[in-house]
């Protein structure tokens, strides 16, 4: 049977099961698209390629599937760069399939070339660039393989052209053998009894997860784990709903804006158990403070995250949900009679930490965005799917609305990208149709791909935009007043659109609240109606409210500001 | 911590990119890299990469896990952990004046070295050894006067096989 390359890659993408697509055509794919269209495969049209990625990052993470973009060469590819970037640095599966001009003309600075194979190696989990039309689908196949397993991470295949166009005889793809490429699911054993003994003598115990117990789906072993042992928990901003923010033994967020007790928790425990974190420098602060006192236990898929920043006592390589099954059933033989007895006073300590500062604000005249995050908590009970943007809002976010399942909060937090919530607001919805998906934005970072407002509008998708309006690049304006004698440098938005009736414009529906009346109001109306489009709601909110506790760049964590 | 060099021996499938993804990965997280060895094995499409580098124990750790994460690697060799041979070669163009010309071919052979190449008023001279027999000749053409000077850069292999 003779098939073109585009046939051979529409097969490949149905064998991994892909559904949806978020792409933007152009020349080098047309002949991609052409093929596309005749497929059940849906096709999500974005409005500039760096909403697709993020569009399909959020699908990955709503979905639990691989995500796909499928762009044009030169700058559709460039412009992916950056969603790359942001899926790399949280381990997001996605394939993102670039056209490129064909062989013939590769470095000769054709129209619309540029070697994104080369600009997106140290972004990728790895990339390709197809010589041939025989190794397309052969590409494909490794493409998902490697995005999905071990831990996760964007690949990208740059297909050129012609080989698109080429004609072959089709041959089935053989099975993966790969092998430079073989992650270690199995945690050693051995390493796990001396974590159990660990668990067994410690007397001021913390868990520390992360991002990696959501891309494992272990959230429920976690939960058993920590229950069993009796042992609280905090977790990082990736990790935030990995474990369930209404349980007793919930310490809230650790690191920069993370809870009081989360930080001296940390710092003040004899046992430290981080799982499928990296310990990014927002978490640790001042490295040579972190968990001083503690023997660490790191768990990870990536040797690479183990005693990259933090030297560990128990290093364990492996899968988190193999690793914490395995404990939890070490766990289920050891005698733990009386360990909660045992743990009384280290509770009691935590508790005189969380009576000392809670996460709180004062609600005056002015709307405070922490009221309207917490108003949103209460009226969707805590289960919408919540994407933010990058900054203020999305620390508040992560303080005030509180998760208690995994998947249900999309951020940006490696990378940090501004403009990542509404695309991935977009990606989220598609993925879950039937649930509430909101972006919380910040008056800045929403403008910086609004243009996917009219995506949603032409999707009919219902997702909410809670833009809590400040007129300032909120989290810079707070670095300004902390630390530069309040000299807000070029962070003051004071010209911005009319968020209603640019969200008319593109056929959605505006709402406004500038008092904190109507802040309920608002909510209630922007979220149990309109089911077929979307919804900005722009809340004018103090200006110059900042976000709190915060520990300055580079200090140990327990040297916080409260308020 | 003390830095220390490490010579890695890295077994790499021998396809496009490879080259510039382990060069990207040593520029792009600051790691140094002295000098560098690429070429084919006898197996078909696996080429070893011979990297010698600086660094401290936990960097150099570091540094092995994240090349052992690249999609391409085989497998990472840490040399300095074991007995092994290295050679490296150099060719060094030497001025040579009649009044020299003795002593060079002299120097060449104490140092069981070649002259490959002879002109006018040079030799070119090919030696292979490990780098202090490369320091010290050169030490000792110095006075004559090096014109130019190519390295190949440090090969090894372990003296048992591993």
């Amino acid at each position: 049977m003779k098939l073109s390359g585009a046939q051979i890659l529409m097969k490949a993408l149905k064998d991994e099961g892909v559904d949806t697509i978020f792409g933007y055509p152009g020349g080098a794919v047309i002949d991609i698209y052409d093929e596309l269209v005749k497929t059940d495969i849906r096709h999500v049209l974005v409005r500039h390629e760096q909403g697709a990625v993020h569009a399909a990052d959020g699908y990955a993470r709503a979905a639990g599937k691989v995500g796909v973009c499928l762009v044009t060469s030169g700058p559709g590819a460039t412009n992916t760069v950056t969603g790359i970037a942001s899926a790399y640095m949280d381990s997001i599966p996605m394939v993102v399939i670039t056209g490129q001009v064909p062989r013939g003309l590769i470095g000769n600075d054709a129209f619309q070339e540029v070697d994104i194979v080369g600009i997106t190696r140290p972004c990728t989990k790895h990339n390709y660039l197809v010589e041939s039309t025989e190794s397309l689908a052969r590409i494909i196949k490794e493409a998902f393989y490697i995005a999905r397993s071990g831990r996760p991470g964007p690949v990208l295949v740059d297909i050129p052209k012609d080989v698109v166009n080429m004609r072959i005889h089709y041959k089935e793809p053989a099975k993966i053998n790969m092998r430079s490429y073989n992650p270690t699911i199995n945690p050693n054993k051995r390493q796990l009894q001396k974590v159990v003994s660990l668990v067994e003598k410690a007397r001021r115990p913390v868990i520390f997860a992360g991002g990696g117990i959501i891309l494992s789906k272990a959230s429920e072993e976690l939960t058993r784990f920590a229950r069993h042992a009796q042992i609280p928990v905090t977790t990082s901003l990736m990790g935030l709903g990995a474990f369930p923010g209404s349980d007793p033994l919930w310490l809230g967020m650790i690191g920069m804006h993370g809870t009081y007790r989360a930080n001296m928790s940390t710092s003040e425990c004899d046992l430290l158990i981080a799982i499928g974190v990296r310990f990014d420098d927002r978490v640790t602060g001042k490295t040579d403070a972190f968990a001083a006192q503690a023997e660490i236990v790191h768990i990870d898929i990536d040797p690479t995250s183990i005693r990259k920043n933090i030297p560990v006592t128990v290093p364990v390589v492996g899968d988190c949900r193999a690793a914490l099954t395995t404990l939890n059933e070490m766990l289920g033989e050891a005698d733990l009679n009386g360990i909660a007895d045992k743990r009384q006073k280290w509770f009691a300590r935590i508790e005189e930490w969380k009576a000392l500062s809670r996460l709180a604000y004062q609600q005056g005249e002015v709307i405070k965005p922490q009221y309207v995050v917490e108003k949103l908590y209460e009226l969707t009970k805590g289960d919408a799917i919540i994407t933010t943007e990058v900054g203020q809002n999305q620390m508040w976010a992560a303080q005030f609305y509180h998760f208690n399942q995994p998947n249900h909060f999309i951020t940006s937090g490696g990378l940090g990208v501004m403009g990542f919530g509404l695309p991935a607001a977009i990606g989220a919805q598609i993925a879950q149709p039937d649930r509430l998906v909101v972006d919380i934005a910040g008056d800045g970072s929403i403008q910086m791909n609004i243009q996917e407002m009219a995506t949603a509008v032409q999707c009919c998708l219902p997702v909410k935009v809670v833009i809590l309006n400040n007129g300032y690049l909120g989290m810079v304006r707070q670095w300004q007043e902390l630390f530069y004698d309040k000299r807000y440098a070029c962070t003051c938005m004071d010209h911005a659109p009319d968020f209603v009736k640019l969200a008319e414009a593109y056929g959605a529906v505006g709402l406004r609240a500038t008092t904190p009346d109507e802040v309920e109001a608002v909510l209630k109306r922007g979220l149990s109606n309109y089911k077929d489009r979307p919804v900005i709601m722009d809340f004018v909110v103090d200006k110059e409210e900042s976000v709190y506790p915060m520990v300055p760049a580079g200090a140990p964590i327990t040297e916080m500001l409260l308020v | 911590m003390t830095e220390e060099k490490h010579v890695l021996s890295i077994l790499v499938d021998n396809k496009p990119g490879v080259l510039s993804r382990i060069a990207g990965l040593f520029s792009g997280r600051g790691y140094n890299i002295e000098s560098l060895c690429v070429a084919e094995t006898m197996e078909e499409g696996v080429s070893r990469i011979t990297l010698v580098t600086q660094a401290n124990l936990p960097l150099v750790e570091q540094i092995k896990k994240q090349l052992n994460k690249l999609i391409n690697v085989i497998k990472v060799f840490d040399m300095t952990e074991a007995q092994y041979v290295q050679r490296e070669l150099a060719l060094i163009k030497v001025t040579a004046k009649p009044e020299n010309r003795a002593e060079i071919l002299r120097i060449v052979d104490i140092f069981r070295c070649k002259v490959v190449d002879v002109g006018m008023d040079h030799y070119t001279i090919e030696v292979t050894g490990d780098e202090g027999k490369l320091t010290a000749i050169r030490g000792l053409l110095k006075p004559m006067g090096i014109k130019e000077i190519a390295r190949t850069g440090m090969i090894a292999l372990f003296r048992d096989a591993k």
